[in-house]
């Protein structure tokens, strides 16, 4: 009996004995024990990622439910559901059931309009994010491959919005695709061919629905969940950047660990997202498709625009002049053909940056620590062109609501639309340079002088100064922490020996390049040891 | 006081300050705004059209010429017909405050019976024009069918005024007014009479049945009782609108949370 006893007693808790099972077939110990303390620092700013993935997971979710009632059918019937503006009206299938989950499956326009909302805002989110990371240089050496691997996955979410947007074959998502296909049909020499491989034949068609279905539900995103697997790994082996300051170094991560803290906040953090976006799918309607009524090629109503994200390319394509070459019997449509070669242009440009700013520096480090803003003019004054040129035609994507709610021509609208994607950019490029430098010299300033305090003192024989208070070692750290490249120099045109040598078009490229990022107007040198020295030790005189 | 002094040269007092100087300029405003006040007239009149002369010669004869002939400011009104004076001058689009790409309504400057002996007046000058119609014609008697209103709707109004008559642009300033709180009345005559830069549909090609249709359409879909099952209609615009919701709304709402996340954590030192 007692011996009985004591090997039971031996014997380890159930949950032990689990894990032991576990461990012995999978390893999860060595796992655990290598990422549970990994280090996530802390900045609200490293946030936004979570938002985009946490609202990825709620549009997985919601759309599983929705494609559980939807139909991707073209083919006709007549409805006799219990919304009477459509009684009797002949629609698709795809139309006819998502009315039918807007009324009568339990629950179904909640989910449906936590889904739409959720797409806006995770689309916003990536943008938001990849600004964070542009901004702050984290793209750089080695998270150059997350960065193409975020990149990838915003272009992606805009193809599977669009054709999100398209499944109900409403007439405001049906003048959606009959854009998109005249998008196509721009295109010289093979745009009819897509055209009618896309849609099976002359447009609409009965297959576009059923094709644009299995594109939004399986091909893009499985593609990018691949890729967000990928993006978060990458994110655990790359570690997690830091803000500069006292004790935060290029070589360490400083913050908290991933389990329990991480993990306890981030879970947390995911039912506010949700609870977020519920809430505003519970309060504000999204596409409310019985109002827009079925799509009928012959119909088509006024303010038919895109989601948000896509409002650029409707903008490109408002803002041309309608353009055409009538040659041997075709016609090259300029007008919309431009505009179909600019909008992936313009989102290449971001994408492509970090390259070109890591071939100029030629730098091959790694960097952990992030860089503020102010301190890269060059690469904050293009983030925010580039942000400029989006919303411009962002705006120009609206211009018959601008015109109608703040009483304005749309002409007159469109044409501002016109100068300013040209002019735009560079004035914003130029003005947010300019601040950056200032604040350059404002950190300077306070590292060597102090904060201004706004206390007066009147010294004893009259004067009038005001006193400085001295920054903690701490800030004056912060201040100083960030790097300063030195521009490039062309190497001399005749070397040591007396040879002549001419340099490269892309050496002189580069050396132009780098003198634009780092040369004498584009940075404030930032104070050194013996600046601060000198300053500090003539004390009283500013 | 001396707290005021002491964060007076803090880093966001400039904001403050901004916020408040906004504050009080909207505040002046919305108190010294001229408010516009109908004026009404009380006139009786035993001759419709005698006493529609005299108003017109008044009030509508500068742009539109002693005789309703037209002149370069304002398009002739001879046989422009009785619906069309109603429609105008009702919705107080007429008279016109002033030449520009459309006159907007406003609120009406004429009586009922003085609007009646503007269009007897108007109606006077060439024949043509449609009559005023009745109640018959365009109040709803249940007859209705809203589903093909909608169709019809859709095909012919949308193009101008959005799927359920929120209005849009037109080039030039232009518009399509929203329909939203416009009368059956109006709505009928603005069909049959095509007013400022809409085209008319006159009972030939758009019968009366059919314009009746459309009426209960728009009561559907774009009225005080108007269902809404999803929540607030965000204007009825469509994605700018969404878009627009969800930036401020959605993302604003959740960087205001990581920003309030991340002030609460743990942390070796507060900073």
């Amino acid at each position: 009996m007692s011996t009985a006893t004591d090997t039971r007693r031996k014997k380890a808790p159930a949950g032990e004995r689990v894990a032991d099972w576990a461990d012995s077939r999978l390893g999860i110990y060595s796992l655990a024990k290598a990422n549970m303390r990994k280090i996530f620092p802390d900045h609200w700013s490293f946030m936004l990622g979570e938002v985009c993935l946490y609202s990825f997971i709620i549009i997985i979710l919601t759309g599983v439910y929705l494609t559980m009632f939807f139909n991707p059918s073209m083919g006709e019937i007549v409805y006799d559901g219990p919304y009477v503006p459509m009684q009797g009206i002949r629609m698709s299938e795809a139309y006819a059931s998502t009315l039918d989950i807007s009324f009568e499956v339990r629950g179904g326009l909640l989910i449906r309009q936590i889904h739409h909302w959720a797409a806006l805002i995770f689309v916003g989110s990536m943008f938001v994010h990849m600004m964070r990371v542009f901004f702050t240089g984290a793209y750089r050496k080695p998270r150059e491959m997350n960065w193409v691997f975020g990149f990838l996955l915003l272009v992606l979410g805009l193809f599977t919005g669009l054709t999100g947007y398209s499944l109900p074959d409403d007439l405001l998502s049906g003048t959606g695709v009959r854009f998109t296909q005249g998008a196509i049909l721009s295109v010289p020499l093979v745009g009819t061919y897509l055209s009618m491989f896309l849609f099976g034949g002359e447009f609409p068609g009965h297959d576009f629905v059923g094709r644009f279905y299995s594109i939004h539900i399986l091909l893009l995103p499985g593609i990018m969940l691949g890729l967000v697997v990928a993006h978060l790994i990458m994110v655990f082996l790359h570690k997690h950047t830091h803000w500069a300051g006292p004790g935060k170094t290029n070589t360490n991560v400083v913050g908290t660990p991933f389990l329990p803290v991480y993990m306890g906040k981030a879970g947390g953090f995911f039912f506010l997202v949700f609870g977020v976006i519920a809430a505003i799918a519970a309060v504000a309607t999204i596409n409310p498709v019985w109002a827009i009524g079925p799509y009928r090629p012959d119909q088509v109503s006024t303010g038919a625009q895109p989601d948000w994200y896509l409002g650029f390319a409707e903008g490109l394509i408002r803002v041309m002049p309608g353009w055409e070459i009538d040659a041997w019997g075709h016609t090259l449509v300029l007008g919309v053909f431009i505009p179909l070669v600019i909008f992936p242009l313009v989102l290449l440009a971001i994408a492509v940056y970090p390259f070109i700013e890591s071939w100029a520096t030629g730098d091959t480090r790694n960097h952990h620590l992030l860089d503020r803003p102010r301190n890269t003019p060059t690469r904050t004054g293009f983030g925010v062109a580039w942000i400029t040129t989006y919303l411009t035609m962002l705006i120009a994507g609206g211009n018959d609501l601008w015109a109608t709610h703040f009483h304005l021509s749309i002409n007159g609208i469109t044409w501002f639309s016109r100068i300013a994607f040209f002019v735009l950019p560079v004035v914003s490029f130029i003005v947010t340079k300019r601040i950056c430098l200032g604040l350059q010299r404002r950190d300077k300033e306070k590292v060597l002088h102090g904060r201004e305090s706004g206390i007066i003192k009147r010294l004893p024989h009259g004067e009038f100064i005001e006193v400085h208070e001295p920054l903690s070692q701490d800030q004056l750290h912060t201040l100083t922490a960030h790097d300063q490249y030195q521009p490039l120099e062309l190497e001399p045109e005749v070397d040591e020996n007396g040879v002549a040598r001419k340099p490269t078009r892309s050496e002189k490229l580069r050396v132009k390049l780098s003198k634009g990022l780092y040369g004498e107007d584009n940075q404030i040198a930032k104070p050194t040891v013996e600046e601060y020295k000198e300053i500090t030790s003539s004390h009283g005189h500013h | 006081m001396k707290k005021l002094s002491a964060r007076r040269r803090h880093p966001l007092a400039a904001l403050v300050v901004l916020l408040f100087a906004l504050a009080a300029t909207g505040g002046l405003y919305a108190a010294f705004a001229p408010a516009d006040k109908a004026k009404a007239d009380e006139a009786q009149a035993s001759l419709a059209i005698d006493e529609g002369k005299k108003l017109y010669a008044v009030g509508c004869a500068s742009c539109h010429g002693t005789g309703g002939q037209g002149t370069s400011d304002g398009p002739s009104l001879v046989g422009v017909g009785a619906a069309a004076v109603d429609f105008q001058v009702s919705t107080g689009r007429m008279p016109a405050q002033q030449n520009g790409a459309q006159a907007p309504k406003k609120p009406k400057v004429y009586t009922a019976a003085e609007t009646e002996q503007l269009a007897a007046y108007v109606a006077s000058l060439g024949a043509g024009g449609p009559e005023t119609p009745n109640k018959s014609q365009y109040s709803l008697n249940g007859k209705e069918d809203a589903a093909n209103g909608g169709q019809l709707f859709r095909s012919n109004c949308a193009q101008c005024h959005n799927f359920s008559g929120k209005g849009g642009a037109l080039s030039n300033g232009k518009y399509a007014p929203p329909l939203d709180g416009v009368s059956p009345k109006h709505i009928y005559e603005a069909m049959q009479t095509g007013p400022q830069n809409m085209p008319s549909f006159p009972d030939t090609v758009m019968p009366e049945k059919e314009k009746r249709d459309i009426i209960a359409y728009l009561n559907k879909v774009n009225s005080d009782d108007t269902e809404s099952p999803g929540g607030f209609q965000l204007g009825g615009l469509g994605p700018v609108a969404e878009g627009l919701f969800a930036w401020v709304f959605g993302l604003g709402a959740l960087v205001a949370i990581t920003i309030w996340v991340a002030a609460r954590t743990t942390k070796a030192k507060k900073s």
